[in-house]
């Protein structure tokens, strides 16, 4: 995939960093299209090692919560890893609540994701 | 009710259409009219998320996508309790039959977490008996003024 139309990507080494374009993920359809994009670093790019930054996210629904969960069992399939970082308090509490806290691997700060991928 | 909505709130009474995207007809005034109100933005983001996965399950779940139903949604705002009753057309459904999204064996369940953070981070929510019509409230913390 050439092109992404809702996330960034870039790399920190050997680290796909992952930016989000939309500032608020709940619209079914560009849900679909972020799956879409993400699924493919994992399945097509074979990015092994990927960090979702979600500096850039104000607000997500719980239809993006799925397709994160989605992300995480394929990212584990093809034995990779995937890690999350700068995630904005209220939505910590959405992971908090949910419990996919102990799902995902949440670290404060880009910086400290990446290093923790060594 | 704990807490009537004072004479100057906000009210908005209408029809959404059963396709998605239709929840933005209500949640873009609702923001505007909660920061209005004063409302704190860890507050704002409760009354979004919960607002806007109920509008969904009444769209998604409870009309099924169905062109021919709609889903009515009002709203109060105030500064002390923000209020939205969102009634659909479908079946209705039993809210205690929804499984624990954070059991073992649902954690890594792509759906089924939208009840369970409308609870988290509302004040209240109310079920008629049928099933298909939610109340959503959320009273304002004095303490956040």
């Amino acid at each position: 995939m050439s092109s992404h139309k809702r996330i960034d990507v870039s790399k920190v080494g050997d680290v796909t960093v992952v930016r989000f374009v939309d500032k608020k993920i709940l619209d079914e359809a560009g849900i679909q299209e972020l799956g879409a994009e993400l699924f493919f670093l994992i399945e097509h790019d074979n990015r092994r090692s990927i960090l979702l930054n979600f500096e850039n996210v104000d607000f997500l629904s719980s239809a993006a919560l799925g397709k994160l969960i989605t992300l995480d069992r394929k990212v584990k399939a093809a034995q990779g890893r995937l890690k999350m970082s700068n995630i904005r308090p209220e939505i910590l509490e959405v992971f908090q609540i949910t419990k996919l806290n102990k799902v995902f691997d949440i670290r404060a700060e880009e910086a400290e994701a990446v290093s923790a991928f060594q | 009710m704990i807490d009537q909505p004072a004479a100057d709130a906000w009210r908005l009474s209408i029809d959404l259409p059963s396709e998605r995207g239709a929840s933005r007809r209500v949640t873009d005034d609702l923001l505007e009219h909660l920061g209005i109100h004063g409302w704190p933005p860890s507050d704002i983001f409760a009354i979004h998320l919960a607002a806007e996965e109920a509008i969904v399950n009444a769209i998604v779940h409870g009309n099924r996508l169905d062109p021919a139903k709609k889903v009515h949604v009002e709203c109060v705002v105030s500064p002390e309790v923000t209020r939205i009753a969102i009634t659909d057309e479908g079946a209705g459904f039993d809210p205690a039959s929804v499984p624990d999204c954070t059991s073992d064996e649902r954690l890594e369940a792509p759906g089924g977490r939208g009840v369970m953070l409308m609870r988290s981070f509302m004040s209240r929510i109310e079920y008629n008996a049928k099933g298909n019509g939610v109340v959503l409230e959320k009273i304002r913390n004095p303490a956040d003024n």
